[in-house]
């Protein structure tokens, strides 16, 4: 798209540098550990090495005796206060301090509150606690059988480990369809726990000002009016009204999802400082937060399809186990407990489909969190795109071609799924036709074959996915009964400068870029002069925050439709000064002019200037203007991802040698900002795929509490990313844009376990679990008798 | 506990400690000198959130104690400006968007800065290696390397 406003004034389509990389590139920005406060206290806090285990005592008399320790908090500390327990954005219930047993291994057990940093830790070692262990349920499977112990004995009347059972679709018409079908697959697929690591942990510095009554919170979080509104919640009956809490969201070293959540920690953090009445600092360490805080996935997902001979897919089944481990802390939208996993039929135009999952109680952290997608799509996603390859495999089909041959066609776009969702808008085909151009497809086909006669091991995987973003429309989407709109608060200064606020927060997705550009895209002020701010809940207006994708596609078109507001007033304000009536004034571009009289125009810098100083008569001062946008439908981006594997015989090891990833996110804001977002989403998809699993052992121990153990992608493992765009606008959002943050993320997996799974197909290979780890592919190999 | 008395020269200051024997190197330049570019992200010695240059060689300042580090150069991101002017591989990050976030980036930055004073003109393969120590989340490293090759050119014409 050719952006419509000059370089100067940076609206849509520039590449404009980031406006907030100055701070970062200096080492200034100002991440919550950077936060000093007089007088502030230091926060550790003793977890339990048990999964599962009755508290028989916590003596503290050693760890109050440490020099610099000031107090110990326990679950009865809390219980005074009836702290001890705290909802879940999913109406469950979590402890935040235990008062009889733990439930997962590094649960938090007791807080030590110190004058240092060093201090607080030789406390926690001081803390001696008295465990009884009980038995540990760690198997979902496992935990649903008649004998398995019921985990949750606080609530009162629960008989077993079930959470929720939640489907979707026509299940008869769909039995009905398997049983016509000339062919069938069915494909076991497991998407293990995984854990978002972002490279700045979680933390908080609870300030409460005994003598104005008011509690401030400088904290890691996504989305903080909504954490405000909870803390109002849970503390209301303690005396926090919402009034007197702010929240404040300082730089964000990476969300990802993790930082949405309220943790143990948080609250602790909060009740200290109320209680001793000096600020209160707790930052985790990353043991702590790869042992402790809400992960993603733990999806054992059974993916079937129904096609005809010819290949077309005629109905999809899946039926899905969810370990949401021992509490259901996920953040889905309340009336979505599987999240939107029902976009499990893809991009393709299948008739029939049933989607059923079961969420299941386990020894295990809270899981159904985001690892850069929280609404269930990444495991939907993987599962359509893993079984349409099987498929693909069953009638000895090229992959690409099997896919060509059920896409949605363009034309029947707005689309209905089976599953009840509307696309808004796609072109499938064209995607996957750059994609296959971009990575000469057919040349690769070639080279594999004359490789695979050789013994040489080569893969080419493809991943068509579809998305889905922008939660989302009042009617259907809400947290804890708040809508999920997003919103805007946008002010002209009288020189033609501005100030935007959204509910929004940027944990380096460059909002403080991207808004500006929308807002210079609309009214012509140069995004430079623009200045935007998230993140202090005394001066944003209220938002759901940042995570799902929904920033742009909320927030951002509430930042345009505030804009259009401030046009609507400009422009009786232009009348005044043209004196000519308002349906004789054009908008382009920065101006309103006099139709057939283009001399005759006022810029929106002379506009605002007279907004304040020379207004029209009745007319308030001033140029502002709110927007809560509520969209009336999602978005549906969309991609191509072809996936080129190398597998080496002696060691088992995948490398990717090259990865063209083709995405259409609607109309662009910032070409560079995309670009980043999507490298970074494509290292996150190859992570889970390649290196990433959380595994717990028998008695529920993290197997991967560590950097030691739980792989991130480096610089060496990741290659060089080819991105390319097809741009098919959303027809409902005011700037044609869909978003784009968890796209990569979503799409990239199956790419590669379809490439590492076609480089051993003529073996007989089917399918492989992720992370798809050289040890794995060895012992294929061996089994194959082809390892050398 | 035991203290020391201790000098370290941080960007050409000096600055005079009493540190406990345990206090590790990133909490003195972050605690007690409120330098807080240089950021923590894990406990093992990989993420490299906090590298500086001890001497001009890159340290986890994780994993050296504030003692070793007496008497010695500390470089941290704080002095890569010199006059008002960024360095090259600042420009290099910020033109070639090497980041997002910014968590990762003073590390990434100190540790490319080793790099090109021992290699003036690296490979895409060289600085991929130079920099694996370095974990970044959100850029997926495509546009770190860009800023690195970027800095190396922008060096090169300017020597």
């Amino acid at each position: 798209m050719q952006p419509r406003t000059s370089p100067e004034v940076g609206g849509m389509g520039h590449s404009l540098k980031r406006k907030e990389d100055p701070r970062f590139i200096r080492g200034k920005g100002n991440y919550v550990d950077d936060i000093v406060l007089p007088g502030m206290l230091w926060m550790d806090i003793v977890r339990s090495p048990f999964a599962h285990a009755k508290i028989k005592s916590i003596n503290t008399e050693k760890a109050l005796k440490v020099p610099g320790v000031l107090a110990v908090i326990t679950g009865e500390t809390l219980a005074k206060y009836n702290l001890h327990w705290m909802p879940t954005l999913m109406s469950d219930t979590q402890m935040v301090l235990p008062t009889e047993k733990v439930m997962y291994q590094a649960q938090e057990v007791a807080a030590v509150i110190a004058t240092s940093r060093y201090a607080a830790a030789d406390g926690v070692d001081a803390v001696e606690v008295d465990y009884e262990p009980l038995p540990v349920v760690v198997d979902p499977f496992k935990a649903l059988e008649p004998n398995a112990p019921v985990l949750r004995t606080d609530k009162k009347d629960k008989k077993d480990n079930r959470i929720f059972h939640w489907e979707a679709g026509d299940r008869a018409a769909t039995e009905k369809a398997f049983a016509e079908a000339d062919v069938t697959v069915k494909q076991d697929l497991y998407l293990p726990r995984i854990h978002v690591a972002s490279i700045e942990t979680c933390g908080c510095i609870a300030d409460f000002d005994r003598v104005n009554g008011k509690l401030t919170v400088y904290m890691t979080t996504q989305a903080p009016h909504a954490i405000r509104t909870v803390f109002a919640l849970v503390a209301g009956h303690v005396g926090l009204s919402e009034e007197r809490i702010r929240i404040v969201s300082p730089d964000i070293g990476g969300g990802f999802g993790g930082k949405v959540p309220v943790y143990p920690g948080y609250v602790i953090a909060v009740a200290a400082s109320v209680v001793i009445g000096k600020p209160v600092k707790w930052i985790e360490d990353r043991m702590e937060n790869l042992q402790a805080d809400s992960f993603a996935r733990d999806y054992h997902i059974t993916a079937e399809l129904a096609a005809k001979k010819d290949g077309t897919i005629t109905a999809l089944r899946m039926k899905t186990l969810a370990d949401h481990g021992y509490t259901d802390a996920a953040a889905n939208p309340s009336k979505f407990p599987a999240g939107l996993f029902s976009i499990c039929t893809g991009s393709y135009d299948v008739k029939k489909a049933f989607v059923e999952v079961d969420g299941v109680y386990t020894n295990k952290p809270p899981g159904g969190i985001a690892y850069r997608c929280s609404f269930r799509v990444t495991e939907a996603v993987h599962a359509i795109e893993r079984v349409t390859d099987v498929l693909a495999q069953q009638l000895k089909m090229d992959p690409a071609e099997l896919r060509m041959k059920n896409f949605i066609p363009k034309e029947k776009f707005p689309y209905k799924s089976a599953l009840g969702w509307e696309y808004d808008s796609g072109d499938y085909p064209a995607a996957l036709r750059l994609a296959m151009d971009k990575i000469g497809y057919h040349a690769l086909r070639k080279e594999q074959a004359e490789k695979r006669a050789r013994g040489e091991l080569m893969g080419i995987g493809i991943s068509s996915f579809t998305e889905i973003l922008g939660a989302g429309p009042s009617k259907h989407f809400d947290i804890l009964g708040i809508k999920m709109f997003d919103s805007c608060e946008l002010r002209i200064h009288p020189t033609g400068k501005a100030i935007a606020r959204f509910g929004t927060k940027s944990q380096g997705q460059g909002h403080e870029t991207t808004y500006a550009q929308i807002i210079a895209e609309e009214l012509g002020i140069p995004a430079s002069a623009v200045q935007v701010e998230e993140g202090d809940t005394d001066t944003a207006p209220y938002g759901l925050g940042t995570y799902a994708s929904r920033s742009t596609p909320t927030a951002g078109a509430a930042g345009a439709m505030a804009a259009r507001k401030i046009r609507e007033k400009a422009k009786k304000i232009a009348a005044h000064l043209l004196e000519v009536s308002e349906e004789d004034l054009v908008w382009e571009l920065g101006k309103f002019s006099v139709k057939g009289s283009p001399s005759r125009s006022k810029t929106i810098q002379e506009i605002a200037f007279a907004a304040y100083t020379n207004h029209p008569p009745g007319m308030e001062a001033g140029l502002e203007a709110v927007n809560y946008y509520d969209p009336p439908n999602l978005t549906f981006p969309f991609g191509s991802y072809i996936c080129v594997v190398d597998i080496d015989r002696g060691t088992g090891m995948v490398k990717i040698r090259r990865f063209v990833a083709v995405d259409d996110c609607g109309n662009i804001i910032n070409p560079m900002i995309v670009d980043g977002q999507i490298h970074g989403g494509l290292t996150m998809g190859m992570a889970p795929a390649l290196l990433e699993e959380i595994s717990y052992d028998e008695n529920g121990n993290n197997q991967a509490g560590s950097f030691m153990d739980y792989l991130l992608p480096t610089a060496v493992e990741s290659p060089s990313w080819e991105t390319y765009k097809t741009v098919t606008p959303s027809p409902h959002h005011p700037l044609g844009a869909k978003g784009v943050g968890e796209s990569a993320t979503v799409g990239a997996p199956p790419a590669i376990a379809n490439a590492v799974v076609d480089a051993l197909a003529h073996l007989g290979v089917k399918h492989i679990d992720i992370p798809i780890t050289p040890e794995k592919v060895w012992r294929i190999l061996k089994e194959k008798g082809v390892a050398e | 506990m035991a203290t020391h008395d201790i000098r370290v020269t941080v960007n050409g200051t000096p600055y005079d400690a009493q540190v406990e024997s345990r206090l590790l190197l990133v909490h003195l330049l972050r605690d007690q000198l409120r330098l807080t570019g240089t950021h923590i992200g894990c406990d093992t010695t990989h993420c490299g959130a906090c590298t500086v240059l001890l001497d001009g060689q890159p340290v986890k300042s994780c994993t050296v104690l504030a003692v070793q580090a007496d008497g010695r150069q500390i470089s941290t991101v704080e002095g890569l400006e010199k006059d008002g002017k960024l360095h090259a591989l600042q420009e290099g990050f910020w033109e070639k968007h090497g980041l997002q976030c910014g968590y990762c980036t003073p590390g990434m930055l100190m540790t490319s800065c080793a790099l090109l004073a021992r290699n003036k003109n690296p490979s895409e393969s060289e600085i991929r290696e130079a920099i694996s120590g370095n974990l970044c989340r959100c850029t997926g490293y495509n546009n770190i390397v860009k800023a690195v090759q970027f800095a190396a050119e922008r060096l090169g014409k300017e020597a």
